[in-house]
């Protein structure tokens, strides 16, 4: 094993990408209705704008950003959130993952409550990537002396 | 044992390749995939999310149409299938507790 | 003649590709480069699936008002897309497990070779 050494070059380029690729990743969840993008490419965005940072800092600076107990609870809530939003819509009287019985407040059409019902879905997508992806590489590098 | 590998691997680009042949043309308008009806007479599903997505869900992506609300179920086992991967890797490479 | 090798080229790069993957899955003995063939034949039929659904004149699946809806041939399918968005997410995640599962074989027998392993085992 080479022996390793610290890059301030690194860790200050990544440090300032990383909120950018973030940014970025939550606006391809959000504008995912108009343009290619959704939530699957916008979880890996914003897996990737983490992960970038457990790579060029390690475990000690990227416990500030995102801790590792963190991630599988998130997982845990994205999944839920897409399968309680079926769920509810059951619940109000439709099908099963028939968005147009969500209890939105206010007047709206039933398309636009699918509008609306796919986002939150969206989010929930999203949410479960991004924390999966990186449960995977804190699990796969535990224990290493370059993590 | 490595002719056999060989041979096993030609014979299976061969037949790759012979299936092939029978395909339409890339990005034909008139194959199959494309028509407003099936064979059997009933309406081809790419045709109809083209049509409704928007009407339906008020959404200009028809992707993400598609992806949420007319095959939402496929993708919940998807996203299901996403993190029983992630769990799966957090139970190979945990660290056990020496008893 | 030109026109049908014109239609298909796109088909048999995919099966170049489902070639390199078959070979690396049966010809390398180090399970790292296995992992890597058997990703080489995913990818290839995420591009087999996207060839596949194109169509010429038609334009991205999104809805544009100046363009009508009612007529299919405008606009592309988007049914193959849609299913080969997920699968390459899954893909990935699975590709992890993959990966997990080598580094516990690493763990308990230091090699990552296929017939050292084999031996080992017995």
């Amino acid at each position: 094993m080479r022996a390793r050494f610290e890059s301030p070059i690194v860790l200050l380029g990544s440090r300032l990408l990383s909120p950018y690729i973030m940014l970025f990743g939550i606006y391809v969840i959000f504008h995912g209705h108009y343009s290619p993008g959704g939530g699957f490419q916008g979880g890996a965005l914003l897996a990737a704008s983490i992960i970038l940072i457990r790579l060029s800092g390690g475990r000690i600076i990227s416990r500030l950003q995102v801790q590792e107990f963190f991630t599988t609870p998130l997982a845990a809530i994205g999944v839920i959130v897409f399968f309680g939003t079926g769920i509810v819509a059951m619940l109000f009287g439709s099908y099963f993952m028939d968005y147009h019985a969500l209890p939105f407040p206010g007047e709206m059409t039933p398309a636009e409550l699918r509008y609306y019902g796919i986002l939150v879905i969206e989010i929930g997508i999203g949410i479960a990537v991004m924390a999966i992806l990186v449960m995977i590489y804190d699990h796969m590098v535990r224990g290493e002396d370059y993590a | 044992m490595k002719f056999v590998k060989y041979l096993i691997l030609i014979a299976f680009a061969g037949l790759l390749i012979y299936g092939s042949l029978d395909l339409p043309d890339r990005g034909d308008p008139d194959a199959w995939l494309h028509q407003q009806e099936s064979i059997t007479g009933t309406e081809v599903a790419g045709n109809y999310f083209i049509r409704q997505a928007y009407i339906d869900a008020n959404t200009p992506n028809m992707v993400t149409v598609v992806l949420g609300d007319y095959r939402s179920v496929d993708t919940l086992g998807e996203q299901v299938v996403v993190f029983a991967a992630g769990l799966i890797c957090l139970l190979i490479l945990r660290r056990y507790r020496e008893i | 003649m030109l026109d049908f090798l014109y239609g298909h080229y796109a088909y048999w790069l995919t099966i170049v590709l489902v070639c390199i993957g078959l070979y690396g899955i049966i010809f390398k003995k180090n399970l790292v480069k296995k992992t890597i063939g058997l990703t080489i034949l995913q990818i290839s039929v995420v591009l087999f699936w996207v060839a596949i659904g194109s169509k010429w004149g038609a334009t991205v699946p999104v809805y544009d008002p100046d363009i009508p809806v009612a007529d299919a041939a405008n606009y592309l399918n988007p049914l193959p897309h849609t299913l080969m968005l997920t699968a390459i997410v899954v893909g990935v995640a699975t590709l992890g497990v993959a990966f997990s599962l080598l580094i516990s074989v690493y763990n308990r027998y230091k090699t990552l070779d296929e017939e050292e392993i084999l031996n080992e085992i017995q």
